[in-house]
């Protein structure tokens, strides 16, 4: 029983990062039917930076609110800059200048920072907490509370305030938000900082624990991928708890299913990309979309 | 005939003739290197016919290319079949595959679709790897180059040159025919309007699944050729990075055209090279860059940018 | 000085072009409606005056040179625009819908207020604040197209054929509440319509476009006065 809790909740730790970066993705998509497949590679960049501050001194929680500032602008400017020029070609011609993006960010990563793992500090205590008579890694815990708490604010800022509702309508209508006066330009570069800021949250909590090289974040990229459409391209919420299943029945998985070892735990996520389409073709709280002819 | 198709038969027949010159002027290498190209092509073309003309977008193409490419290595490998016939067999295996996958393809609207051909092709070389009694597992399957047939005094990458190029001149032929004619416009109809077309009597589930197999079949036979060509199969040759970059030759080249599919493969087998010369240290950046310039100055592919540039020509003139 | 002044105004999607040089003005406080059978380019008038199509020509608002400026910055100088088709936020609630029409204001202090006043006009809005806009009947859709533009507290409102797929009743009420924000807020209307008989009724001025130009123009009681007018281009 211990083990299926202690499961549990690195699942959930796990998954709360999954779901982090498929929320990136599914915010970007929202508002531009454009998969983003630099984001992993993003949030990757973003938790070397936030190594190099480090390294120099900087105490952790300073690097941490640094980096995500840091990854905010990033996000903006790169929309502005490197995505504005295509804005209104076909989808595809956005997913390739995504790509090419995403191969320049790993490219880069390595050549200033090498291939070699790193390790990254936590800054969750060494010592397990104990609830009940469990014993849960602090760093799980952490994780999770910090995931939960930044997905918790991206909630309450797209609900109660007039900027989170402007990028809403933004990404709902964008012809309609001009008629409002709207700027869905920046609206757009506004929700790409956010999503670059979701993804360095879960690059600097899982860095502790896959360590940090530059090809760190593909696989969370997949298990994001496996989330989001768990979940529903269409549905933020829906994307958050898809990466918490997944994190959860990634881990299951592993622990009870004796012939998965750690290496087809990636398989397992795969798996549950076209197992769940087949059963619901537009995830599980996915919106069908409705063609009026 | 008019003055247009007039122009582009002339076009054609010219670069058909260059191809033909071309292994007695370039080294062995150079020419391999030309090989690929052809191969790229057929595999874009194929992907095209899916993607680019009727609007389902695969990434998972590599799928059917290893699945080419070890058919071929098996038959010959294991029960030592004339390497001729593998191709064929290839095309066909891949068409079966294709068409089979269509069927549950068809409950998949775009996003979702790529996602779970992006997950098959993740899944690829793990495959190949489990199915190691087939496939030879990591060590994958060597083979022999073919040599020239009896009386001719080619080199064994020379004809494998123009067997390449005899089989791209065939399947783009028929690819054009099938685009060009009815059945191409009911395909491209699904594309643009599903309700539409089915009103208009075009049966999409038949279609959609049928094109999934033809354009599997294209990949497919480029896999097998790629075989040939390379004489060595391994599954991390599969890798999902394969079927991005037949995604991005397909953009590159330009989404539904057929002369698409030349130019997306030359930039696929080139500019890679290109990158590198350029910077040893991160060859890829340079590349993410030739790729994000490229799609600002055309965002609907060289072929896009060819025809704005003779549309424009054309309303200058008349 | 009109309201709203346009000369010589021509605009093209892409190749096509669809007004040919028109002519026409909005007095301040007045209604003004632009007439004309489908594709004569009524629609795209009003997509010129707000910036979201290629133009040429002079488009003069309060005086001021408005031609080729953002649609953003167009609306924030006081024009609300009621689209074809009424372009509400159908994912997001009425009460959201107002907010954002109010989002170009910048005193943001009396949006109480307003919220009120725009559920005077419209009751039954304010009684289906909560639900979501998508769930909402056609003419009650389109009484938020128009309440959400009238948040902007706007000069000039832009009606883009608010009757199109409604019942009669509702087209009326519609129509008498906007005669009722024109007289009591001195909020000026350009109004283009396909039924000709309401428009007249409600508008000062009239403008009869056919295919991209201004065929006839002049006080509506004119042209409905005008039986030769009437039967060639009103069909009635």
């Amino acid at each position: 029983m211990e083990i299926f809790l202690q499961q549990v909740v690195s699942g959930l730790a796990t998954g709360g990062i999954y779901g982090s970066v498929a929320l990136a993705l599914v915010m970007i998509y929202q508002a531009t039917d454009v998969v983003n497949f630099a984001q992993g590679e993003m949030a990757m960049f973003s938790t070397y930076l936030a190594w190099s501050m480090l390294n120099a001194g900087v105490p952790y929680w300073a690097a941490f609110f640094a980096t995500l500032a840091v990854a905010f602008v990033c996000g903006v400017v790169i929309e502005r800059v490197v995505i504005r020029p295509v804005e209104n070609a076909p989808v595809l011609t956005i997913v390739i200048v995504c790509i090419g993006l995403l191969v320049i960010l790993n490219s880069v990563a390595g050549w200033i920072y090498s291939y070699i793992q790193k390790p990254f500090p936590s800054p969750f205590p060494e010592k397990p907490i104990t609830i009940g008579n469990i014993f849960f890694g602090a760093h799980d815990l952490g994780a999770l509370g910090v995931t939960l708490l930044v997905l918790l604010l991206l909630y309450v800022f797209f609900r109660y305030t007039t900027l989170g509702l402007a990028m809403r309508a933004a990404a709902q209508n964008p012809v309609s938000s001009r008629l409002c006066g709207i700027r869905v330009g920046w609206m757009l570069a506004l929700g790409w900082g956010l999503a670059a800021l979701v993804g360095a949250v879960a690059g600097l909590m899982i860095a502790p624990i896959v360590f940090l090289d530059p090809t760190m974040m593909s696989g969370i990229l997949i298990y994001a991928f496996a989330s989001a459409t768990l979940g529903g391209f269409t549905s933020p919420g829906g994307a958050v708890l898809g990466g918490l299943l997944v994190g959860v029945i990634e881990n299951l998985v592993g622990t009870y299913v004796k012939f998965i070892g750690t290496e087809l735990k990636l398989t397992v996520a795969l798996a549950m990309i076209p197992v769940v389409l087949l059963v619901r073709p537009s995830g599980l709280f996915g919106r069908v979309a409705v063609h009026r002819v | 005939m008019s003055r247009g198709q007039g122009w582009r038969r002339a076009i054609v027949l010219v670069a058909i003739a260059i191809a033909c010159a071309l292994p007695f002027l370039l080294s062995n290498f150079r020419l391999f290197q030309f090989t690929q190209v052809f191969i790229y092509a057929i595999a874009l073309l194929g992907l095209n016919i899916l993607t680019g003309f009727n609007g389902q977008i695969s990434l998972g193409h590599g799928a059917f290319y290893a699945l080419g490419a070890y058919t071929t290595a098996i038959m010959i490998d294991r029960w030592s079949v004339p390497y001729g016939w593998t191709i064929p067999v290839a095309g066909l295996l891949c068409l079966t595959a294709g068409f089979l996958f269509g069927i549950p393809a068809l409950r998949l609207e775009g996003l979702y679709l790529a996602l779970a051909t992006f997950a098959l092709a993740l899944a690829v070389p793990q495959i190949l790897k489990y199915f190691e009694h087939w496939t030879g597992g990591s060590q994958g399957i060597v083979l022999s180059k073919p040599g020239a047939p009896l009386g001719l005094t080619l080199s064994p990458d020379q004809w494998l040159y123009f067997v390449t190029l005899g089989v791209l001149i065939l399947l783009f032929v028929l690819g054009a025919n099938l685009l060009r004619g009815r059945t191409g416009r009911a395909i491209v109809a699904i594309r643009d309007n599903p309700i539409a077309a089915q009103a208009m009597g075009v049966n999409g589930a038949l279609y959609k699944s049928l094109t999934f197999g033809v354009s599997a079949a294209y990949t497919g036979v480029a896999g097998a050729l790629s075989a040939l060509a390379i004489a060595f199969v391994a599954p991390d040759a599969f890798n999902v990075f394969l079927s991005i970059t037949f995604l991005v030759g397909i953009v590159i080249g330009g989404l539904a055209s057929i002369s698409g599919a030349i130019f997306g493969g030359l930039f696929v087998q080139f500019v890679p090279n290109w990158a590198q010369e350029i910077s040893k240290a991160a060859p890829w950046a340079i590349y993410g860059i030739f790729l994000i310039v490229f799609m600002y100055a055309m965002p609907r592919g060289i072929v896009g940018a060819l025809r704005l540039a003779g549309a424009r020509l054309a309303r200058f003139r008349g | 000085m009109a309201l709203l002044e346009v000369e010589g105004l021509e605009a093209q999607y892409g190749w096509t072009k669809v007004l040919h040089g028109i002519r026409f003005a909005v007095e301040d406080g007045g209604i003004t409606t632009i007439l004309g059978a489908n594709g004569a380019g009524k629609t795209t008038t009003l997509r010129a005056v707000c910036g979201m199509v290629r133009t040429a020509g002079e488009i003069r608002f309060d005086a001021q040179q408005i031609a080729g400026r953002p649609t953003e910055d167009i609306v924030r100088l006081g024009i609300a625009h009621v689209p074809e088709g009424r372009g509400t936020f159908t994912q997001l609630t009425v009460e959201e819908n107002l907010r954002l029409g109010a989002y170009a204001r910048r005193d943001t202090g009396a949006l109480a207020r307003d919220f009120a006043r725009i559920y005077d006009y419209f009751p039954v809005l304010g009684e289906r604040r909560r639900q979501i806009a998508g769930s909402l009947s056609g003419g009650e859709q389109q009484m938020l197209a128009v309440a959400r533009a009238l948040m902007l507290r706007p000069r000039l409102l832009l009606l883009d054929e608010p009757s199109l797929g409604l019942a009669p009743l509702v087209v009326r009420e519609i129509f008498r509440i906007v005669r009722a924000i024109n007289r009591e807020e001195r909020v000026s209307v350009l109004l283009v319509e396909q039924n000709v008989a309401t428009a007249l009724d409600l508008a000062d001025h009239a403008y009869l476009l056919e295919t991209g130009r201004v065929v006839v123009s002049g006080p509506s009681a004119e042209l409905r006065r005008d039986d030769a007018i009437r039967r060639s281009y009103l069909g009635y």
